[in-house]
Parts: C-alpha cells; structure tokens; sequence
C-alpha cells in the first residue's frame, strides 16, 4: 500500500529534555509533488525534517521514507533524499564552486566530472560570476541557491527543503520557488517546511499544519480552506440602483445575512457551498440584474490557521531557534 | 571560467537540463570519500591563514620572550637556556595547535554543513578521518616554525634524524591529544567555548612541567605533579631525541600515554559524532 508514498510517518515523536518538540506526527506524503509542512516558528518542522532525514534517530514511531526505513534502512534512505536545511548548509569558508566540486566528489564523480557538473549548475542557477568567491560574500539569495544547486548535484528522489525562503526579498523569493516548480516538474518530490502561508499555497499540492509537535490539520490548500467553513461570494452590479433588489434576492437565494460594501455597487454574502452560489448568480441575471463582475472567495490560509490554532501562524512562539 | 556569459539569474531552461543531465555515479570508497575531506581541510587554511598565524606567531612570541627575558636568570645564559628550552616550546606550540582540531569540529558541527554531510551516503567517520590531514599541516607549521627560529637563534639541534624523529613524536601525541578536544568540541555550543576550554585545560599541563624550569628547582608536591605530567614525558623524550639520545622507556612511556588517551577519546568523539544533533 505503501509503495505510492513518497514518504510515510507513524507517530514520530521526539523530546529535548522537557520539550516534546514532536509529539506523534503523522505523514502520509504521496510522491511527486510538493507537500508542504506549514507551522509557525517551534512548531517542530526542523526536528520532523532531520528524523526523515536519518539526522536524528525517532524517540517513538516509525517512518518510511521511499519504502526504506529511517533507522533500520537509514544509508540506503541517505542515497536517495538530500538536505537542504534551515541553516545554510554549504561550507562558508569555501568558494560556491569548491562547495559543489567536494560534494560530487564524495557522491563519485570523477575530478573532471565534478568541476564540469559545479560548472553546469553555477550557470543554471544564475551564480557563475560568483562562482570563485568565498560563500561567506554571498547574499542570502545566492546561498540559498547554491545550496538548492548543492542538493542537487545528483538528481534526488525527494528532496527536504526547510523554510528555504525565510529571510529572502520578494525577488530571491520567487527565484527559489520557480527553482522547486523545475524539481518538482523534472519529478523529484519535495518536502517543503515553511512558516509561509502564502508559500505552501503556492507550491505545495497538499499541507500537513503542525503546531506545538503535532499535525493539526492536513489536505489541499482548497481542503483546509473549505475545512475552515465558510468562503463568500463578491458581487459587483452594473448598476449600483438595483443593490436593493439583489440583496433581497441574494438574502433568499443563499439564505444568508448580505453584506453591503462601501462601493455601492458591492456586496458580499456568506456562501458554504459552491453549487448554492453560482444558483444564486444564475437568478439575478434570471432578474434581469446585470453584474460587473463576480468572485467566489475562499478564506486566506492566515484566516485557517487562526481558525485551526486559535492563534495567528506569523506569531514568534519561540526566539531560540534549534540547529 | 565561463563567468563571461553568466547572468545574475536562475535561468529556468538550464535549471532543467541541470536536474534532467544529472547521473548517479558509482560510489566512492571510504579513503577516496577521507582524502576529499582532506582537500577540504587543505582549502580552508587556504581560504582563513589566519589559523595558521595564530598558530606560528604564539610560539614564537613564546620562544623570544622566555628566552631573551627569562633566560639569564633562569639558566645563566641566554645561550644555554634555549638549548633547555626549545625542545619544550616545540612540544607547547604543537600541543596548542591540536585545541584546533576541537575548534574546527566544533564550527563544523554548529552550522548547517555537516547535516548535509551525515544526510549523505558519507561514511561517517570519512569528516573526521579527513580533518586530520588539515591538522597534520597545521602541526607541521608550527614544528617548523619554531625549530627554524631556533637555529636562527643559534641552537644545536644536535642530528637531523633526532629532529625529524622528536616532530614525529609530537605530532603522534598531538593526534592522541586532539582527541579531548574533538570530545569537547562536541560537547559544547560555540567554537569560541572549545578554544577557550582547550587552552584553560592545557596551561596547567603546560606550565606545571619540565618545559621551562628543572622540577628539582620546585617544591616537592609541585616537583611530584610535574613527574607524572604526560607533557613532561614528552618534553623528557623530545629533548633527548634532539640532544643526547633518549632511551626506549622515554620514548615508550610517551607513546603508551598517546596511545591510552585516543583508546578512550577517539570512541568517545566518534559516538558524540554519530548522534550529535
Ligand atoms: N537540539 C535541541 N535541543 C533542545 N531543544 C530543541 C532542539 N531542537 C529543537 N528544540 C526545540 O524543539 C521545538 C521544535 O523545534 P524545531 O523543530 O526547530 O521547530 P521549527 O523548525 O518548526 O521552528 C522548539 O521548542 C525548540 O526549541
Ligand atoms: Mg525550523
């Protein structure tokens, strides 16, 4: 049964001393895909990341990874997954290419077949130029980067990717997500940990939420959505005259209280189903109301997570931030 | 160098063609995978001499100030206190330079890049196995550092091979000797920590032994300490070895001593290494 699942964790746990930093995580992460892993900072994404990848051993439960077991099977796990961690994990003391020549060198490729592989990827991923300067120079765009270029100097079957973009600019931002599409596309599946609602979004087909050691909810972005209940419609009229006559169709129709925008053309309702709202649609312009235009909106993921958690995702739980 | 016709941007079609052309090859073996890790080890004291200027300018600082300060009244003569004393500042340099080996480990370990090391098909040991080639040339920097300031200085080395037999026995101890450190740099959180440790740990075991005074000169319990002072052993072994010849108990005694302390830290470094988190 197994055998789809990129990845598949039973009731992993593991404490620091007093701190359950995981507390019986579930995963079941189909491949191909990414799946993101969306929790504030503390949650407990770092330290689920490193037990999958074969860096911390479980207190308790279990975890195949890529039908191999993270203890038992932990060197053949190794040789298909790479890393790429929350702290930069490329060497600062040595230059972009001598990073990505050490690494193909300890994965078997010959002298002149690592220099020619760091050589291609410095060209791929826009760091050639830089190519020869210590790491330490680089900006966080580039080390984050390199370091994605560093995790796939051999094409993984699943890569672990924890919060790659915190601390980017926009522009850094959208260069690594474009990076994971062409992973993703190429087939690899990616574990995605990220404190970024609006990047699990993005990227990730399917989301575990984890707070405090613990997987909350899980499901497609649109799923966990519609978990949270209610999405509304937005209507906007030709003709703001007739706002009166739509709300009293659309209170009936939806049954529901409507709310009338500042724009007196607009107004919201409340909707908890998708077929309910475009019946509604279909009888105003029934009624000979024309609209300007019309959306069905969802909550916003930020909206979910204060509804799952009872406290907002971007919240700092813990300063101290664990390797 | 094709930095020419590079461009500050991913460029999502070659991305593609990079992730689409990479081949698996066959795995290297265990020495292959130690000796990268050794080049690695000869890069960084490419990319950050400053190790090494720490490590030379010490013992030499060391060697000018006892010997042109401390040294009329110590042993009479300038002259005939740095035949006493160069064999021990030989053994001092080389044994502060191995606190280096835990410092290394330590920054290693406390940033990302050895997770990416264990999260691959590595042998575990080939990091550890790999760094000691770098602290073999940071040893040899700082052996030849101060034998070469000695001659200029004008001490009698006595023979060539007596020299090159007393370096070699230091950096045998030094290897064993590292290990606490390696066991330390484990242990605790910052590099800075290691070295700090390392040096409070050492200047005990350095200055409580036969390396700048005579221990008949000492009072008794202190002359006692300085008897069964590893350190002392080993300065007792290399001043023979660069003057009149040491015998084979000297020399023995020092190597059992290097050889008990890597049975008990090598395994502790290596399990401490395993599970580091
Ligand atoms: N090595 C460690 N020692 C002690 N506590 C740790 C360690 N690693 C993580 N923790 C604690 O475990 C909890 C989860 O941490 P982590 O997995 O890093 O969360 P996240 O990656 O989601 O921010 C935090 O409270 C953190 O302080
Ligand atoms: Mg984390």
């Amino acid at each position: 049964m197994s055998a789809q699942l990129a990845i598949e964790a039973v009731g992993l746990v593991k404490t620091f001393g007093a701190t359950r930093a995981v507390d019986g995580v579930d995963l079941a992460v189909p491949r191909g895909a990414v799946y993101g892993v969306l929790g504030p900072n503390g949650a407990g994404k770092t330290t689920t990341i490193r037990m999958l990848a074969t860096l911390l051993r479980p207190d308790a439960g279990s975890a195949k990874v890529l039908g191999r077991d993270v203890v038992a099977q932990a060197d053949e796990v190794r040789s298909l997954v790479s890393l790429t961690g929350q702290l930069a994990s490329v060497d600062e003391d040595l230059t972009g290419r001598e990073n990505l020549v050490l690494l193909a060198r300890l994965l078997g490729f010959t002298r002149a077949d690592a220099k020619a592989r760091a050589d291609e990827l410095l060209e791929a991923f826009g760091l050639a130029d830089a190519a020869g300067r210590q790491v330490k120079n680089f900006s966080g765009g580039m080390r984050r980067r390199l370091d994605i270029a560093a995790s796939i100097v051999v094409t993984p079957e699943l890569m672990f990717l924890d919060e790659p973009t915190t601390g980017l600019d926009p522009r850094s931002r959208n260069q690594v997500w474009d990076i994971v599409r062409a992973l993703v596309a190429q087939g690899t599946t990616v574990l995605l940990c990220t404190q970024y609602l609006d990047e699990a979004d993005q990227l990730a087909e399917r989301i575990a939420v984890i707070d405090r050691g613990r997987v909350i909810a899980e499901g497609t972005p649109a799923q966990l959505k519609a978990s949270v209940g209610q999405g509304a419609l937005h209507v906007r009229l030709l003709d703001a005259d007739r706002r009166d006559e739509a709300e009293q169709l659309l209170a009936r129709a939806l049954d529901a209280q409507v709310h009338l925008e500042p724009d007196p053309a607009r107004l919201t309702v409340p909707v908890t189903d998708a077929g309910r709202a475009t019946g509604a649609i279909a009888e105003l312009s029934a009624a000979g109301i024309e609209l300007a235009d019309f959306a069905l909106g969802q909550p916003s993921l930020d909206e979910v997570f204060l509804a799952l958690t009872g406290h907002p995702a971007e919240e700092t739980v813990d300063e101290e931030e664990a390797a | 160098m094709s930095a020419t016709q590079s461009r500050p941007e991913p460029k999502q079609d070659e991305v593609y063609s990079a992730l689409a052309s990479a081949r698996r090859p066959k795995p290297p073996g265990r020495l292959s995978m130690c000796l990268t890790f050794g080049w690695r080890g000869m890069l960084k004291i490419k990319h950050v001499p400053e190790q090494l200027i720490d490590v030379t300018l010490t013992p030499v600082l060391f060697l000018l100030m006892f010997t042109y300060l401390f040294g009329g009244a110590l042993a009479g003569s300038t002259s005939e206190y740095l035949q006493y004393l160069l064999p021990g500042m030989l053994v001092q340099s080389v044994l502060f330079t191995s606190v280096y080996s835990g410092v290394a480990l330590n920054a290693d370990s406390t940033k990302g890049v050895i997770d990416r090391f264990r999260s691959m098909p590595v042998w575990r040991p080939a990091p550890l196995a790999g760094a000691v080639l770098g602290d073999s040339v940071r040893y040899l920097v700082a052996a030849v550092v101060v034998v070469v300031l000695g001659l200029i200085m004008g001490f009698d080395p006595g023979s060539v091979t007596g020299v090159v037999a007393a370096i070699a026995l230091i950096v045998v101890f030094s290897f064993a000797l590292s290990w606490i450190f390696t066991t330390v740099g484990l242990l605790l959180r910052a590099p800075q920590a290691v070295m700090n440790a390392g040096f409070m740990g050492l200047f005990p075991l350095i200055f409580l032994s036969n390396i700048f005074v005579d221990p008949a000169t000492l009072p008794g319990w202190l002359e006692a300490f300085v008897h069964v002072n590893p350190v002392s052993h080993l300065t007792t072994a290399t001043r023979g070895l660069m003057g009149d010849g040491a015998s084979a108990w000297e020399i023995g005694r020092v190597l059992l001593e290097a050889a008990a302390l890597a049975a008990i830290f090598a395994p502790l470094t290596v399990r401490l290494y395993r599970k580091a988190s």
